[in-house]
């Protein structure tokens, strides 16, 4: 089984590779559109800002590849972010394949609530869905964002920081997570292998 | 709910631990990998690695052991010690660090802050700050704290807040080594200042010391070095104490 990780101008791609050996899996980081399309799985990572991601994607008609795929997908932070329609991040229009917008998280206390969210927060309200599934308990993953997307139908499990917001998404084969699995300890670690076996 | 972190802090020299730990079940005592994930496994929230090598060419042995610990941990960890150069954390970020610190850099040039925010993100960029109080004001220090500059602590930790560090790493000299108790006063007034969380650090001497620094410090996360290493307090023993006086910790 092979796993194509999308290789963009975001951060942190490398410890999803590591986990992904930690889990035994045979992953390649590439932005070749032909050896995306021919990998069994594909991940999309990332941290970094939403405009100048999607337009480095648009630069290399990443976006259209991506929408294009139809194996087992799976955005991670960042890589959530601009799989939905707009986010409020520098009024960036993004890949809409979840017809859901990114807000920036507006503490009404300051004092309480810190943003970027940054941490382990739990994840509450899972649907039942092939990617949260046996899930070890307490179901505890690491956040760093500043910008969250809304509830909607495609939301099968949210977290709570300020309001409830959208912890994990999913539409056919899409899913899409807004914390860092690859940084998540044992939860994290199900989550990713439930995606291999996707 | 978000929780409060707990996070142990490794010093490394050459690519070994150099504080003296006191754990029976390491193989090698020196091996901040093997550490590492003995933390990792007890339920530490992060790691900070704290390289104090000061050569040049050792800062490859740096790189390399990031790699190993990236590979061999699955929680967040950060790098700092000796970080000046917009280089010098891309090499340890695409090593596999999540995030790196930077102190002495940022006062000597505190525009490298901004670059560095705007280059990685400033969810990866750190700012540690050694703080000391001089005739009841709390001065910026550098050099493990015995050098003094005229930066005054709270408004350093505004100015660098607003320059895109994504965390402070508050020390405070006074306190460290005491184990009398984090600055939980400081902590409060720069964390209740900021938006941007604060990491508490200095005086941990017990498990009410991480209480009262999560509640009247108003910290985001508390870091220690020796009490974990000579397991004086263990993190497990810890976390319950804390989940019981009702502070959100992840379990």
């Amino acid at each position: 089984m092979k796993i194509a990780v999308i290789k963009y101008n975001a951060g942190n791609v490398q410890s999803v590779l590591y986990a992904l050996e930690r889990l035994g899996a045979d992953a390649v980081l590439t932005d070749d559109p032909e050896e995306i399309h021919a990998a069994d799985k594909v991940i999309f990572p990332g941290q970094g800002e939403a405009s100048s991601a999607m337009a480095y994607l648009k630069a290399r008609q990443l976006d259209q590849v991506i929408k294009e795929i139809k194996q087992p997908f799976l955005g991670v932070c960042l890589g959530l972010q601009l799989l939905c329609e707009h986010s409020e991040e520098n009024d960036t229009e993004c890949l809409g394949i979840f017809p859901v917008k990114v807000k920036r998280f507006i503490p009404e206390n300051s004092q309480e609530f810190k943003v970027p969210h940054v941490g382990w927060n739990e994840l509450e309200n899972l649907a039942d869905n092939v990617l949260v599934k046996d899930l070890p308990d307490p179901k505890f993953l690491y956040y760093v964002h500043s910008y969250y997307a809304e509830l909607s139908e495609a939301t099968i499990a949210t977290t709570h920081y300020i309001q409830d917001f959208t912890a994990i998404l999913h539409r056919d084969n899409y899913w899409a997570i807004q914390a860092h699995p690859e940084k998540s300890s044992t939860v994290g670690e199900k989550l990713l292998s439930n995606f291999l076996t996707i | 709910m978000l929780t409060k972190r707990i996070i142990p802090c490794l010093d490394i020299k050459d690519g070994r631990t150099v504080k003296g730990v006191n754990f029976v079940q390491l193989r090698d005592a020196g091996d901040p990998v093997e550490l590492a994930k003995i933390y990792s496994d007890e339920g530490a929230d992060e790691l900070v690695f704290l390289d104090i090598t000061a050569t040049v060419d050792k800062r490859k042995t740096l790189a390399e052991l990031v790699t190993k610990v990236a590979k061999a941990i699955n929680i967040p960890f950060t790098v700092g010690g000796g970080i000046s150069t917009v280089e010098d954390v891309k090499v340890l970020l695409a090593a596999g660090a999540d995030k790196i610190s930077i102190n002495s850099a940022a006062v000597n040039n505190p525009k490298i802050v901004d670059e560095m925010a705007k280059e990685f993100g400033s969810q990866c960029i750190v700012v540690a700050i050694d703080t000391r109080t001089m005739d009841g004001i709390d001065f910026v220090h550098t050099h493990g704290g015995r050098k003094p500059t005229l930066l005054k602590t709270q408004a350093w930790a505004k100015e660098v807040a607003d320059r895109g560090a994504g965390e402070i790493l508050l020390t405070s000299m006074d306190h460290d080594g005491t184990k009398s108790g984090f600055a939980n006063e400081l902590t409060a007034e720069i964390s209740s200042a900021l938006s941007i969380p604060v990491i508490a650090s200095g005086g941990a001497g017990s498990m009410p010391h991480f209480k009262d620094v999560f509640t009247f410090g108003r910290a985001d996360a508390a870091l220690a070095a020796s009490i974990f290493h000579f397991k004086e307090i263990g993190i497990p023993e810890l976390k319950s104490y804390l989940i019981g006086e009702g502070i959100s910790i992840r379990k």
